[in-house]
């Protein structure tokens, strides 16, 4: 990936740091006060807590809590529940998605697909319609009343407590499905016509051509978008938001994320809502690495 | 069997792009019936053909503000994209081409910082924007935009592609600085990738939804899809806020479906560069 630079006369060696500390410096000053900074901050804050005393009124002294918040977090139920929750949702999700792009991508390039760009167009367009668009669009679809689907399914109840999790899930697949068939279908695309031929020659049909060459060939890639999507499952926000406003079966606390929005904005305890943010952040870290460990190691 | 085979791939893929499809079209249906219509007529037929009159409901509600979000999403997402590509490509193009110390350990924070959730910090950057006294300004939503650690990993692998060795050689020979070497060089050969990590951005900041939410009490301040979500949330006492949302939506999605679909080659590139690498 690296270009080799070549040795060079010393004199010339300031200048091209200089030019180095130009082109890179802009991003990591940024970097700095807009990721490391405020991280920092988060940890910092975590630390304290706002006891008041008395009635309250200017009488909140800021105390040294050192691990307390955490504790206070992680025996917190609504934020505990807050990560079943995303159990849940990603025991549902994650095999939907990536069962259903990858199903997509080996469909199209069974060789079997007509208007194969058409298709491909059609299937990733709801990944351009941002977030909340997404979120309000399918509020109406499951809004009884306004909803042309409601009523041809018998009355569901798409926001009921026990439903809303399949259908915050269904609004993400409804996002994410075509975007990952389409890495999906590139990564199949780059596969050598030699080993597909060769699994002819060997007689396996195309299920199985497409279950035991394949799809072991575009591993990287699928690990890849399992990664991504334990990220953003964890981080789970703007669709539970949008449908909170109409369903009965949202809490404010729902997910982790909207558990820290909750404390600092609903109860402006940021030292809880400080943790809260440091515990996500940490257990993506902790995920993403052994994603990609056990992605290397088969 | 053949024509079997060929006939259920078909299908499938029908009745997938039914799925992603459908929501699409009744959002176009929805959006040229009166609020009447919006209840008493079937999903997906027309009523009376009321689309001029949302549209002018859109714009007239609170002044025209619809329009106002519409800019600032546009200031937001355009303006933020452009420079944050800029300093993007920048970084990844030296990532790729220069040797330093501690280089690679320096990329490493660039790759751990992909991983970092954007909502883990977007709460710590609102406390720490309030101390500094930028909350609630344009430039707290601009601002931290900016950071794409993602396409700094995403230069440097299509710099490598793009721009070879011996031609920033032939620039230098020529006594051309390095700063000369990278405009007038580097840089031209890099649109291709400037235009995919643009996009990627551009995409990212127009989905943003938190950090507006966080940091903007100020009405005027609102991207579009933190302004639909207000209104949204008075639709529950007044439903003819739902027909300003479904129309509003309708207005956001066309002009990214309008750009996504004519620069198609470019955030293919990105995507495939960016998974199989």
């Amino acid at each position: 990936m690296t270009a080799d630079t070549q040795a060079r006369a010393p004199g010339e060696d300031w200048r091209r740091r200089g030019a180095i500390l130009l082109f890179v410096g802009p991003f990591f000053a940024l970097f700095a006060a807009v990721i490391v900074a405020p991280l920092a901050y988060a940890v910092y804050l975590s630390l304290f807590s706002e006891k008041s005393s008395g009635l309250g009124f200017g009488g909140a002294e800021t105390v040294f809590v050192g691990l307390g918040n955490y504790l206070d977090t992680l025996a917190d139920r609504a934020f505990t529940d807050g990560f079943l929750i995303i159990l849940g949702y990603c025991l549902f999700y994650i095999p939907l998605m990536i069962g259903g792009a990858l199903g997509l991508a080996l469909l199209l390039d069974s060789g079997l697909a007509r208007a194969k760009k058409f298709f491909q167009l059609a299937l990733f367009m709801p990944h351009i319609v941002p977030g909340v668009i997404a979120g309000l669009i399918w509020l109406y679809l499951y809004l009884p009343g306004i909803s042309p689907i409601v009523d041809l399914l018998g009355g569901v109840n798409f926001l009921g407590g026990d439903q809303v999790l399949g259908s915050v899930v269904n609004i993400a697949l409804w996002e994410w499905v075509g975007y990952n068939m389409i890495i999906y279908f590139a990564a199949l695309q780059a596969i050598p016509a030699e080993v597909l031929e060769a699994a002819r020659m060997d007689g396996a049909g195309a299920i199985r051509t497409a279950l035991s060459v394949k799809v072991p060939l575009i591993r990287g890639a699928v690990i890849t978008t399992v990664l991504f999507t334990i990220i953003g499952s964890l981080q789970l926000f703007t669709e539970p938001m949008v449908l909170d406003n109409v369903s009965d079966g949202i809490v404010s606390t729902w997910t982790p994320n909207m558990y820290a929005y909750n404390e600092a904005f609903g109860n402006n305890d940021y030292g809880q809502a400080g943790a809260a943010s440091i515990i996500l952040a940490l257990l993506a870290a902790v995920l993403s690495y052994v994603v990609t460990r056990w992605g290397n190691r088969r | 069997m053949k024509w079997m085979s060929r006939a259920t791939v078909n299908v499938l893929l029908i009745v997938a792009t039914l799925y992603t499809l459908l929501p699409l079209t009744w959002l176009l249906f929805a959006s040229t019936k009166s609020l009447s219509d919006l209840y008493s007529t079937p999903g997906f037929a027309f009523g009376d053909f009321n689309l001029i009159a949302n549209i002018r409901a859109v714009s007239a509600e609170n002044g025209g503000i619809f329009f106002r979000w519409y800019l600032n999403s546009v200031l937001y997402a355009g303006v933020g994209a452009a420079v944050s590509s800029f300093i993007t490509v920048m970084c990844g193009y030296a990532f790729d081409k220069y040797q330093w110390f501690g280089k690679e350990k320096m990329f490493g924070l660039v790759l751990l910082g992909v991983l970092v959730p954007t909502t883990a910090t977007a709460l710590p950057l609102y406390l720490l924007a309030s101390k500094v006294g930028v909350v609630n300004t344009f430039w707290a939503v601009f601002i931290p935009v900016l950071v794409h650690p993602f396409g700094v990993y995403l230069a440097r692998v299509l710099s490598s592609g793009y721009v070879p060795m011996e031609v920033l050689e032939a620039a230098r020979s020529d006594g051309a600085g390095e700063i000369r070497t990278f405009t007038r060089v580097a840089l031209p050969m890099l649109m291709p990738a400037y235009v995919t990590i643009f996009l990627f951005q551009f995409t990212a900041i127009w989905n943003n939804f938190f950090l507006p939410l966080v940091m903007l009490n100020d009405q005027r301040l609102y991207p579009l899809s933190l302004g639909l979500f207000t209104w949204e949330k008075q639709g529950n006492a007044f439903p003819e806020f739902h027909s300003l949302v479904i129309t509003g939506s309708l207005l956001s999605v066309v002009p990214l479906l309008v750009v996504f679909m004519s620069l198609q080659r470019f955030w293919k590139a990105g995507m495939t560069a960016g998974s199989v690498k």
